[in-house]
């Protein structure tokens, strides 16, 4: 499925868009009333998992609002399908709790947490409100669900713990002032959550023969990161990785919490290649805090400050960026099939980034945003050739503008990407725009159309 | 708009405020003089220098048994339409043509009067002296007070152009009923209302006499009646008669079936309480003897008044039409009238073209939302599909477009009544079903050639030493006996028109009178017409002669002002009526008896005693055939019963008349079941008024616009194709009237959504939002100088990848490249048109090929699904391609346009069955260029 063919690339143009994707559509959504911040999406999965049940359920996802609204949408028409009412600030944190496939009762549930310090559990295939939990003392920045053990965690600047049939189970003792920013679930029934500088480690102590009580222990606090800790992700079930403010980039050992690589500099003028490992930033920090990674086996890809990076697990560095991919920060940043990229900014604009292999400098034109593999100087440039022959794992690469869409006329706070539906972004401008594949679409028309001929037997077929 | 273009543009265009491309005119010995007896500006194919009206109207007569007939009122209401043209003639001529009418009175068997639920008859008459010819529609309103209880009245189209109404005769027909089946919808109301009130009267007549009678009776105990108590007690007798008489005419009225009767008030109770009335009756009295006005004063409580025996006045004031249909039914029918005058303006050609045009565009109904402005609702495609079917040729008009097609229906029921006279085997009816057939197949084919108005028409024609010409007669029935009339008129009837057409010995005279064609489904055509029609073919042909030349090209003498309103005509109407009190004429209607009806009569007799037979199995059929069409077929049972209102003296009421009568009563039912099924078809149209025409001015205008654009701008083709192939075209300007004219002007290319208004918006002042481009796919954007225009142009720049801006201040358009062959087609900017609605039509008629083409792409099977399970999609597209540049010869961009206009019908198909659709914003990533003139 390719969503947005890459065509060609107009030099002659100045302009942003000399892409030529070959045909979008783009439909447009009935807009929250404020800026849509949090996204979730469901569907997929189950969808698979309940194939002969609900394989009708159209794929949906859910888009909640500063205005404390969340819509639940379908994926496939732009239809508003459910309108859920109840919190009275805006969304902090939205996520999905499947049901246990063991399950009898096929009920999925949509966990929002908003700045009025309530979490509220609705049906969502109702839109009913199952529950409103407002006992915090906080507001709720985060939630996780670990399915594994059919619980949900909410952090706040305590964490939480609950389970499906929304009780207590049990709670931290208040952690920081400013709270769990991030959480996720690392093995050995651990979580790490993000409060500041800091990483905490929390096990999980589910119940046994010996005790009948969960448990949470803070197991330890992993002190490395100088500034405000903004993303962290999984990595695969052996790592995980964490951004902050001020560009580091750290990748831990799941197991055994160890630092497995670190990263910093993500700053690196042209003039000072060679001097790039000590170089202090001059930058406003602002230029390369990290707000958000994506990964695949091979790359973590870092969304640092207005530029994209793509850090390589095995070569422990990073492989390819691209400086300035945005004319702002980047805030969101999705992988595709086929090594592509898609990122989103607060100027309002959604790009597609290719992973090239390059082959051959010279013919490649250089863009004005170019940028040159991390590691290499001028000079290994100019001498590119002879390298690649020599050096298999020398191979460069670079990330190329193969489209951006075009629509929204302010910040695009999140995206979601449906493998078969297209890309839904949400932005601050109230919009929210599905993109599709118009030639997929059309096709897809037309074998309505000629269903619905059939129905209406309207369909002669010729001899 | 699928039609021929060329010509049609010459007939639609009175005037032309708008020149803008001037070809350098000629030098003055090239030049072509000019028609040298134009007047003012007339064309030289104008018909009308004959007639002296200038456009077609319609008139309402009125055969008043007062003063004869008279006209009461023409739509349009405006003496500039009918100019000098006499009216009082007119209305002369097209009363006397009903010559089929049949009658309400005493019939011989009978006790009681009986009424007649009859048809209209339908005449085409034309009078070649006064330039006029004319649709005639008869018809007769109950009215208690006429005599027979039966005024006849008329409605004719007149127009200078006679094909036209010869052409547009199942059209007119159609519309005509309407208005006539809502007036005596509107009368029977009325008329039974009437009918109440004097059994009231009666009734309490009845009361008081018997009261007086009693008290004479014991006052007078000689044993012997006094010639005063005699007196009373005829009295008595005569009002006894009177009720009974009353009440079942009342019953007759109601039996008409009124369960298909729109806004019949008589509910059952009503009916109960006649019937308890009619228990009371039992002596007689005199029914002709009726003298009581001011029966419609609506009192919710009516009280009953005396009623004075022998109270005869002639100089009473009778019911105006208003009066006699009801109010509410009477503005109805204006207006469905004023709708059939606006529905007919025009030439001919115009009309027919338009008229295969939306039959054709119905068929379309899967493309047509794209570009034709034409939206009606119309449920009953099938029959009009079945119409076009028919259709012999293109010649033909594609009848009744609008409303139910009869024609192949007309067909069928000649086929099959042939048949069942073939298994009578009387022979003058074989004769009879030959010649019917005949005018079926001419009218069908509506050729002109004399030979064929030998065989036919002039059979039915009538000569009289006026000129007068019967074009045509439908087989008319109507209940015509004597005619009561508001008498505002001065036109005495003349006895010898009379004669000539209440005899039914017709001669040719030395005056032209012709029956040039006879409607298809004329019933019987007496036999002693025949033998008049080897003359009258010279007339017609001469007759064709002289008018050769007009009858072609005759220009439209229409102005497109619709300035007449309903109220007007009706305030006409009113201050005529007013006038027309209490004249003493009765005279004159008595002298109309015809000078030799025993004559008239046996050969009415030799006629009408053969068929009753035919006419129930013709019946049945009507029946069987279609149950709910056309009044005027089954009529004809009725027409044998026809007899002129001359004939009605009783002493001429004979014999034969009962054989009539009897049939005549069995038909009755079944007549006026049909008729009544046939009005609620027709039920739903008055006052509904098509805004076509009022657009046409419109669509002239936008026409000249795009055609100035085009010649104007060497980049209109890339503009125009942004427009079809769904791009949105940004119109730039400061000056909001040439932005508005511009936009106003391209819209034609514009694709619509669906059945809703175009996606254009003439007019946007403020920044452009991506919701907009969704919304609209034309705009006219106003240029600031201001800051804040800054914004404006800001975000049109930020979306331009989804829009071509055509700047029209700075003369550039920024789209992308074109290198197709459609639309230099379609906008040629050498091209030779020079009229805004020939252009108009021209790109309608465009842009329906590309529809079709966009048709045949959406709907082809095997271009969007493989044929097998292993085709890949490349193949398929690759199918796609070939089908669009071979089989459509579409090149480059073309493929563009028909693939968007092939998603718009996708969706509007899909559209159609329950579920939402978002609209959205279909866009291709292709470079834009820069024009500069």
């Amino acid at each position: 499925m390719v969503i947005f063919e890459a065509v060609g690339w107009d030099r002659a143009s100045r302009s942003r868009g000399p892409f030529t994707l070959r045909q979008a559509i783009l439909i447009l959504l009935a807009p929250n009333l404020r800026s849509i911040r949090n996204t979730c999406t469901w569907g997929q999965v189950w969808g698979e998992a309940a194939a002969g049940h609900i394989a009708q359920a159209p794929l949906r996802f859910a888009s909640a609002g500063d205005d404390g609204i969340i819509f639940v949408w379908n994926a496939q028409t732009g239809e508003k399908l459910l309108e859920l009412n109840g919190h009275t600030q805006k969304i902090t944190a939205i996520i999905t709790f499947p049901s246990l496939e063991s399950c009898e009762e096929k009920r999925q549930l949509i966990l929002t947490a908003s700045a009025d310090r309530t979490v509220i559990v609705w049906d969502s295939d109702t839109g009913r409100q199952v529950q409103r939990i407002s006992c915090f003392q906080s507001t709720v920045k985060c939630l996780t669900v670990l399915q594994r053990l059919d619980v949900w965690l909410s952090g706040g600047n305590d964490l939480c713990v609950w389970n499906r049939k929304l009780d207590l189970l049990c709670k931290t003792s208040y952690l920081s002032d400013t709270g769990i920013s991030a959480l996720v679930e690392i093995p050995k029934n651990c979580v790490v959550a993000a409060a500041g500088k800091e990483l905490i480690i929390f096990r999980l102590v589910a119940p046994t023969e010996v005790s009948l009580e969960w448990d949470i222990l803070e197991v330890k606090r992993l002190l490395d990161h100088q500034d405000n800790i903004l993303s962290l992700i999984n990595v695969n079930d052996l790592s995980f990785v964490t951004g902050s403010h001020i560009g580091e980039l750290i990748i831990w050992d799941a197991l055994d919490w160890t630092v497995q690589a670190y990263e910093r500099n993500f700053w690196d003028p042209s003039p000072q290649l060679d001097t790039q490992q000590e170089i202090k930033l001059c930058q406003k920090s602002n230029d390369i805090s990290i707000h958000h990674f994506t990964c695949d086996e091979e790359n973590v890809f870092a969304a640092v400050g207005r530029g994209l990076y793509v850090y390589n697990l095995q070569m422990k560095r990073v492989i390819a960026c691209q400086k300035t991919a945005h004319d702002s920060n980047v805030l969101h940043i999705a992988k595709l099939p086929n090594r592509q990229l898609i990122s989103c900014s607060e100027d309002g604009s959604v790009r597609i980034w290719e992973l090239r292999e390059k082959q051959q400098l010279a013919a490649e034109p250089v863009p004005t945003g170019f940028f040159n593999m991390w590691g290499f100087g001028r000079v290994n440039k100019q001498a590119h050739q002879p390298v690649k022959k020599q050096q298999e794992n020398a191979t460069s690469y670079s990330l190329e503008l193969i489209g951006d869409l075009i629509g929204h006329s302010s910040s695009v706070e999140v995206f979601l990407y449906f493998e078969d539906h297209g890309l839904v972004t949400c932005s601050a401008d109230h919009l929210i725009i599905l993109w599709k594949n118009g030639e997929r679409e059309s096709r897809l028309r037309s074998l309505r159309l000629f269903q619905k001929l059939e129905e209406n037997g309207d369909l002669h077929l010729a001899l | 708009m699928i039609s021929a273009p060329d010509v049609v543009a010459f007939t639609k265009e009175e005037e032309y405020e708008e020149e803008p491309y001037n070809e350098p005119t000629l030098p003055e010995e090239y030049s072509v003089p000019l028609f040298p007896f134009a007047s003012q500006g007339a064309n030289p194919w104008s018909k009308l220098s004959g007639a002296k009206f200038s456009r077609d109207f319609i008139l309402i007569s009125e055969f008043s048994e007062q003063v004869g007939p008279q006209p009461l009122l023409t739509i349009p209401n405006d003496t500039k339409v009918f100019g000098t043209f006499d009216l009082n003639y007119f209305s002369l001529r097209i009363m006397s043509v009903d010559y089929q009418a049949s009658f309400v009175g005493h019939p011989p068997g009978s006790a009681y009067p009986k009424l007649n639920f009859v048809e209209d008859s339908k005449v085409v008459l034309g009078d070649s002296k006064e330039g006029a010819f004319a649709y005639v529609h008869h018809l007769t309103l109950y009215d208690l007070e006429a005599r027979g209880f039966v005024r006849p009245f008329c409605m004719a189209y007149i127009s200078a152009d006679q094909h036209k109404i010869m052409q547009q005769f199942q059209e007119l027909s159609a519309e005509f009923s309407r208005a006539s089946e809502c007036l005596k919808t509107g009368n029977r109301k009325a008329f039974a209302g009437e009918l109440e009130k004097k059994l009231k009267d009666l009734d309490y007549t009845r009361t008081v006499l018997h009261t007086e009678t009693e008290i004479q009776k014991k006052a007078n105990d000689k044993g012997f009646y006094s010639s005063q108590a005699i007196e009373k007690a005829n009295e008595l007798a005569s009002v006894e008669k009177s009720i009974i008489e009353h009440q079942d005419l009342l019953k007759q009225i109601r039996s008409y079936p009124h369960r298909k009767l729109k806004g019949s008030d008589l509910c059952p109770g009503e009916m109960e309480h006649t019937q308890d009335q009619a228990n009371q009756a039992s002596t007689t009295s005199n029914p002709d003897e009726s003298a009581d006005t001011d029966l419609y004063t609506c009192r919710p409580a009516y009280t009953p008044k005396l009623i004075k025996a022998k109270s005869k006045c002639f100089d009473k004031k009778l019911k105006t039409l208003e009066e006699l249909c009801d109010t509410e039914y009477f503005t109805q029918t204006l207006a469905q009238l004023s709708h059939i005058e606006h529905m007919f303006r025009g030439d001919l050609c115009y009309l027919l073209t338009s008229q295969i045009d939306r039959a054709l565009l119905k068929q379309q109904h899967i493309t047509n939302f794209l570009f034709e402005d034409f939206v009606e609702v119309d449920d009953r495609m099938v029959e009009k599909q079945e119409s076009l079917l028919s259709k012999p040729s293109q010649d033909r008009p594609p009848s009744r477009s609008l409303e139910e097609c009869p024609i192949p229906k007309v067909l069928i029921s000649v086929g099959s009544y042939k048949s069942s006279v073939e298994s009578v085997l009387i022979k003058m009816e074989q004769e009879l079903g030959d010649e019917e057939y005949k005018e079926v197949e001419v009218t069908e084919l509506s050729s002109f050639e004399p030979q064929d108005y030998l065989d036919m028409d002039m059979k039915g024609s009538i000569s009289s030493g006026e000129s007068i010409e019967v074009l045509g007669t439908e087989k008319s029935t109507s209940v015509l006996s004597k005619s009561d009339s508001q008498a505002s008129l001065t036109v005495p009837l003349s006895p010898q028109v009379v004669r000539s057409k209440a005899v039914s010995h017709r001669t040719i005279s030395e005056d032209s009178i012709e029956v040039l064609s006879t409607c298809p489904s004329e019933a019987l055509i007496p036999d002693d017409f025949k033998s008049s029609y080897p003359s009258a073919i010279n007339e017609e042909e001469s007759y064709a002669e002289d008018n050769e030349g007009a009858i072609h090209f005759e220009a439209s003498m229409s102005p497109p002002e619709l300035g007449e309103t309903e109220e007007g005509s009706v305030e006409n109407t009113v201050s005529q009526i007013d006038s027309s009190c209490c004249i003493g004429k009765e005279s004159d209607s008595q002298l109309v008896l015809p000078s030799t009806p025993a004559h008239t009569h046996s050969d009415e007799d030799g006629v009408v005693s053969i068929p009753p037979q035919r006419h129930r199995q013709k019946d049945q059929e009507f029946h069987v055939d279609f149950s709910v069409e056309n009044a005027n077929l089954s009529s004809q049972d009725n027409s044998y019963e026809g007899f002129p209102a001359y004939e009605l003296d009783p002493s001429h009421l004979l014999a034969s008349r009962d054989i009539s009568k009897t049939s005549l009563d069995n038909y009755s039912d079944t007549t006026s079941y049909v008729s009544s099924v046939a009005s609620t078809s027709s039920d739903r149209i008055p006052s509904a008024h098509p805004a076509g025409l009022s657009s046409d001015k419109h669509k002239k205008r936008a026409g000249q616009n795009a055609l100035k654009f085009i010649r104007q701008y060497p980049f209109a083709h890339p503009a125009i194709y942004s427009l079809l192939s769904g791009r949105t075209l940004v119109v730039l300007g400061e000056d909001e009237a040439i932005v508005r004219k511009l936009v106003t002007a391209l819209a034609i290319f514009v694709p619509s959504y669906g059945c809703y208004a175009k996606p254009v918006k003439h007019w946007a002042s403020s920044p452009l939002h991506i919701m907009d481009f969704q919304k609209w796919k034309l705009i006219g954007l106003q240029r600031v100088a201001s800051p804040a225009g800054a914004g404006t142009l800001h975000a049109l720049s930020r979306y331009s990848r989804y829009t071509s801006i055509l700047d029209l201040d700075n003369k550039t358009l920024r789209c992308p490249l074109y290198r197709g062959t459609l639309v230099p087609r379609l906008a040629d900017h050498r091209t030779q048109i020079k009229r805004g609605s020939t252009y108009y039509l021209h790109v309608q008629s465009m842009l329906t090929q590309l529809c079709s083409k966009a048709f045949l792409y959406t709907f082809c099977h095997h271009l969007h699904l493989p044929t097998h399970d292993k085709e890949t999609e490349e193949l398929v597209a690759s199918r796609q391609a070939s089908f669009l540049k071979l089989t459509l010869g579409l090149v480059n961009e073309d493929v563009r346009v028909v693939q968007y206009l092939a998603e718009l019908l996708k969706l509007h198909y899909m559209q159609e069955s329950p579920g939402t659709n978002h609209p959205m914003l279909r866009f291709d990533y292709v470079p834009s260029f820069l024009y500069k003139i």
